[in-house]
């Protein structure tokens, strides 16, 4: 196991540069933003990391709340399986599928989405299930803040403006916010059972996700603003640079998050470690 | 472009910053460690 | 009448009638909303076409101030008194106490609205051009969204360091798209555009209600027996 921490820092390294050569060189310029364009290669790849560990998080907060009694466990277990055959149901039978949706992807996300749950169930302990939402959480806000930051700077030379509240933009930087007083909570709390009510947010953000996604978007129809990113068809040479990155970024944050687990957990023990001492301490050392 | 560089290395910088506490982190924790075992022996 | 429905009334009473006695939150409330005002004002001085547009955010932006003044101390007296001790070792269901809290301070809230308005629409010169009555829909939804989560987040923050920057901290981020849909609503509504209409923002209000209050009911009793 101690092994392939170098193995992998130095393939990640690897890929990281082959990826930055890709996105500065190999990939085409883009006809009306130019060279700019190719900030589009980091901030995206991050944005979907961003996302991605943050839903790990939510499963992981899911899991840390019903997992302690067995009748929430066993209706969650339940839910998950049926949002899995739905995906399944959903992708080949209801038709046709919204413009883009594959049902290969819709099926492999469902898969994903009940794997990851189950997996999580079965190779992490209670406590580590809380040391992996406070880790996803952590690198998943550095991660949205290289979104944030990229972001405007993308903006300013294409649309002359910093900021605009673009649907995507916007909901990034709430669910910034949500999750930075996340961690807030996490290091305010003095409860002995911050682990629950970390997750209790965690919850209430995933819930409010959708709200905000769709309350953006009406308050844009409602107030045009230039969009950030584009949508329509990629270029497949941009697609396989930016697939490339992601997969580059992808390696780094899993990289990243193990080091954060693992060093979570030393603390951890040294905190149990020294709350023994404490408790065993003969009286007469006690001057 | 330069808002190109600096959003690179803005990528990085943030990246690297959070390593770097990381890594403050942990050495710290090794000192508690290290502290810790000598108590014991 | 069931047992936790005359729970439920039966803590409801008993905080009307201690804050009835004592009217601590609703004095400190009044005088920070009538604050709020005076200063919008002072800071902003629109004429009447300017204000119906920017007025829909400072109203709200103001009754939220203000409700986080009574959310920070819902708790407290029952912290003072260990009561939130007697309560887990009773066998009432922690919804009925959550219920009874939030729609105490929805009460609370509710009140304040009701006195700070008629300030705000003197001092904004403010008239609705569109259907005035879409705003008690507006109104009684939006300050329930902003009092379900703020009484579950204040339980949230009972034991932290800086309990009363905690509250906000973690309320308003959540409440991001209740609020948007206020201010958005009470704008359309008052500028009167007859393009617009504010029924979605209150079917998005709504939405938000039930998903939110469904969430705390669930997620209460776990939070109460972590504090």
């Amino acid at each position: 196991m101690k092994k392939a921490f170098p193995i992998l820092g130095l393939l990640t390294a690897v890929l990281l540069s082959y990826a930055l050569y890709e996105a500065l060189v190999v990939a085409p310029r883009e006809q009306t933003m130019g060279d700019v364009q190719r900030i589009f290669y980091y901030h995206v790849p991050s944005a979907w990391t961003a996302f991605l560990l943050f839903f790990i998080n939510f499963v992981a907060s899911v899991q840390y709340l019903v997992r302690p009694k067995p009748q929430t466990d066993k209706i969650a277990n339940g839910v998950v399986i049926a949002i899995g055959v739905l995906t399944f149901v959903g992708a080949y039978v209801i038709k046709p599928l919204p413009q883009g949706m594959y049902p290969s992807s819709v099926v492999t996300t469902g898969l994903a989405i009940v794997g990851l749950y189950f997996l999580i169930r079965k190779y992490f302990s209670e406590q580590e299930t809380d040391i992996l939402a406070l880790t996803t959480a952590e690198v998943g806000v550095v991660f949205c803040t290289v979104v944030l930051v990229t972001g405007p700077l993308w903006a300013r030379p294409v649309w002359g403006i910093w900021w605009t509240w673009d649907v995507r933009l916007t909901s990034t930087l709430v669910l910034w916010l949500i999750y930075v007083s996340y961690l807030v909570l996490r290091r305010f709390s003095t409860s002995g059972q911050t682990p629950v009510l970390a997750a209790a947010l965690a919850v209430f953000g995933a819930l409010d996700v959708p709200l905000v996604y769709f309350s953006i978007w009406f308050f844009r129809t409602q107030h045009p603003q230039p969009v950030i990113g584009g949508g329509g068809s990629i270029d497949p040479r941009m697609l396989h640079v930016l697939l490339i990155n992601w997969l580059a970024f992808l390696s780094f944050a899993f990289l990243v998050c193990w080091s954060r687990y693992r060093l979570e957990r030393l603390q951890r023990d040294v905190e149990e470690t020294l709350a023994l001492e404490a408790l065993l301490e003969p009286r007469s050392s006690l001057q | 472009m330069t808002f190109l560089y600096a959003a690179y290395a803005a990528t990085w910088a943030i990246h690297i910053a959070y390593l770097i506490t990381l890594v403050r982190r942990y050495s710290r924790l090794k000192q508690e460690v290290d502290e810790l075992n000598k108590k014991k022996s | 009448m069931s047992a936790p429905t005359g729970i439920t009334l039966a803590t409801l009473t008993k905080d009307i009638r201690l804050e009835w006695r004592s009217k601590d939150a609703i004095n400190s409330m009044l005088f920070f909303a009538l604050l709020v005002v005076v200063v919008f004002s002072f800071s902003f001085d629109p004429n009447a076409e300017e204000s119906r547009v920017i007025a829909g955010g400072l109203v709200w932006v103001a009754f939220l101030f203000a409700a986080v003044v009574a959310l920070n101390q819902t708790w407290a007296r029952e912290l003072r008194n260990q009561v939130l001790d007697a309560y887990r070792v009773s066998p009432a269901p922690a919804n009925s106490l959550f219920l009874a809290k939030a729609v105490g301070n929805f009460i609370f809230v509710a009140v304040l609205e009701a006195l700070m308005t008629p300030l705000f629409i003197m001092f904004y010169k403010l008239r609705a051009l569109g259907p005035a009555w879409q705003l008690i829909p507006v109104a009684i939804l939006g300050t329930w969204a902003i009092v379900v989560n703020g009484t579950f987040f204040a339980a949230m923050s009972l034991r932290t360091r800086s309990r009363e920057i905690m509250l906000p901290l973690l309320l308003f981020p959540i409440t991001i798209p209740a609020l948007l849909s206020m201010v958005e609503a009470t704008t359309t509504i008052l500028v009167g555009d007859p393009s617009t209409s504010a029924k979605f923002w209150i079917v998005l209000l709504a939405t938000y209600d039930v998903v939110f209050t469904t969430g705390c009911l669930a997620l209460f009793e776990t939070v109460l027996h972590a504090e």
